[in-house]
């Protein structure tokens, strides 16, 4: 039986989000002394050894990232810029909705913390539009830490000055790649672009830039507070840590649940979000949303960590776990995914513009005859293959994900 | 309403252009972005007309056209729609005798299809304006509907 063990969502719920006296009296900011006396190229070191990877899909090792970006450039006086990422998107995925709502201000300490790590004087948060109550929680958690002083001029009389911003998205699934979300912060169309240079080297507005998930940045306090060793011996050896993930679909107890990485489908399904509904029988499982894997029931004792399921041809992505009990169909759920990609696609490289719309050419086909589906489906993987390797920007690279799981797992129930 | 004074708090650089849109439709009662209001963020921003447009026109919650006074958004996800099947869409075109994208002639609805609401916990789920609903069922969405109308009577 597995159990909560919670990093990210350590103080959610445990205080009003819109009182910073409250969250002070929980212990809230000391980390923010804590990490200002070190060393910035400490902090760095601190997050390698911590092995933190990134929480928003891919993975990364936050700390390389930072060491990209500080070292960037030589002088100090060349401006850095800091993005948090908070346009969550992805389908079956709403654990920073949750962050931005019961603790704002743990991120808002991640926030600074990086920024200070790296040298960046300026902060950008970049929020999904339709997250009204996220944006209204930030704003007020923003005001009420620059009126205390951990956000302006000189916090805490330290010398680093770090000014933080809310930035709207306006409904484009693609700005939720860093890319993209740094052309749309710029306040131009979200089209994505071609990568290299990344951010570290020339990000927004052409200077380097540190962007991750908010997740990742909730993590940074804990580890300043705990240190590497003790943030290393929770999680699997790869991938330490704790994970968010935000279970729906055909389950009891659909919802968020943080707990440690490494634990199983299996546990989180049945220990956590109270067993398939209606005892029905497990049939399968979208791992990562809709740029994600499908899973059917012999992946339900692999650890639940970036690299493990990558073995079995799946992803952990974002943390979005969409259940299907046996009465579902998982042509109906590809159907939709698909739909979704080529509604999304922004039209900017041909692959993508045409290849989305190929793919639900063919899904319409399947639909129309299904005795040909299982032809249909090596066309499918041979569409997304192409699209993988030649699009501009992880959507056009994204199809294939599913896809490939779908032979890998289903191909007798497509 | 004077346009400086609600977005003086920007200041006038090209970064800010998506909250400014913000701002300026939020404050339309029909919820969309007039040619002046472009003309006038592109003036402001010290750019062109044709790439304030470009952006406007490229997000799909920035509008264009008029729009009703409450903007209904059905989350059309992969999740919401497995566990309500599509006929949510039916139910509120018929409730409304709308399609899709479409406004009443009263200007009280307008019903847009939206990506993933981050919800997925509790639905099906709906955004009207800044509020959202959850574990939608067909009664319930007309007794939602049935309230707002009964709240807006018909002048």
């Amino acid at each position: 039986m597995i159990k909560e063990q919670k990093i990210a969502l350590i103080n959610a719920g445990k205080y009003n989000p819109e009182s910073i006296a409250e969250y002070l009296k929980l212990g809230g900011y000391q980390n923010i002394e804590k990490a200002l006396q070190k060393n910035p190229a400490d902090i760095i070191e601190l997050m390698i050894e911590a092995k933190l990877r990134g929480r928003g899909g891919a993975g990364f090792p936050t700390g390389l990232k930072e060491k990209f970006t500080n070292e960037a450039v030589c002088e100090r006086c060349v401006q850095k810029y800091l993005v948090c990422n908070a346009d969550e998107g992805e389908p079956g995925t709403f654990k920073d909705r949750i962050i931005m709502e019961q603790d704002p201000h743990v991120l808002i300490e991640g926030l600074i913390i990086a920024a200070f790590a790296i040298g960046a004087t300026k902060g950008y948060i970049y929020v999904r539009g339709e997250y009204t109550k996220s944006i209204h929680m930030l704003r007020v958690a923003l005001q009420q830490a620059k009126e205390k002083g951990f956000l302006g001029k000189n916090i805490l009389n330290s010398g680093f000055d770090f000014e933080l911003e809310i930035k709207l998205g306006a409904g484009s699934y693609l700005c939720g790649e860093e890319l993209t979300l740094l052309e749309s912060l710029e306040g131009k169309r979200g089209y994505p672009r071609i990568k290299p240079p990344f951010p570290a080297e020339k990000g927004l507005f052409g200077k380097p830039t540190l962007i991750n998930n908010v997740e990742t940045f909730t993590h940074l306090p804990y580890i300043i507070e705990h240190g590497a060793e003790h943030y290393k011996s929770m999680g699997t050896e790869k991938s330490p840590g704790t994970k968010i993930f935000t279970i729906s679909g055909d389950v009891n107890k659909p919802g968020y649940y943080e707990t440690i990485m490494g634990v199983t489908l299996r546990s989180l399904i049945n220990d956590l979000a109270g067993g398939i509904k209606g005892h029905k029988k497990f049939k399968a499982a979208l791992l990562g949303g809709a740029a994600g894997t499908f899973v059917d029931e012999t992946v339900l004792d692999t650890p639940m960590g970036f690299d493990s399921l990558k073995e079995k041809g799946a992803v952990l992505g974002s943390g979005a776990i969409i259940v299907m009990s046996e009465e579902r169909s998982v042509f109906d759920m590809a159907y939709s995914i698909l739909a979704f990609f080529k509604h999304e696609s922004c039209g900017k490289c041909v692959p993508c513009r045409v290849g989305t719309a190929q793919l639900m050419i063919l899904m319409d086909k399947a639909k129309e005859n299904s005795s040909k589906k299982s032809q249909i489906l090596d066309h499918l993987l041979y569409e997304a293959d192409y699209m993988a390797k030649n699009s501009l920007c992880p959507l056009g690279q994204s199809p294939i994900l599913p896809i490939k799981s779908l032979k890998q797992y289903f191909q007798h129930q497509f | 309403m004077d346009k400086s004074a609600l977005i003086s708090d920007f200041e006038p650089a090209k970064d800010n252009m998506l909250n400014i849109l913000h701002r300026l439709q939020n404050k339309n009662p029909n919820n969309y972005l007039t040619t002046e209001d472009l003309k006038f963020v592109a003036e402001y921003l010290n750019t062109t007309y044709s790439s304030v447009y470009g952006v406007a026109e490229y997000y799909s919650m920035f509008s264009l056209k008029p729009r009703g006074k409450n903007i209904i958004r059905l989350c059309k996800s992969p999740v919401c729609n497995m566990i309500s099947g599509k006929s949510l869409i039916e139910v509120i075109e018929n409730v409304l005798d709308i399609k899709m994208g479409g406004t009443t002639s009263d200007m009280l609805f307008t019903l847009e299809p939206s990506e993933c609401l981050g919800h997925c916990a509790l639905a099906p789920v709906m955004m009207i304006n800044d509020k959202m609903f959850t574990n939608l069922t067909e009664d319930k969405i007309k007794e939602i509907l049935e309230k707002i109308r009964n709240n807006n009577p018909t002048q």
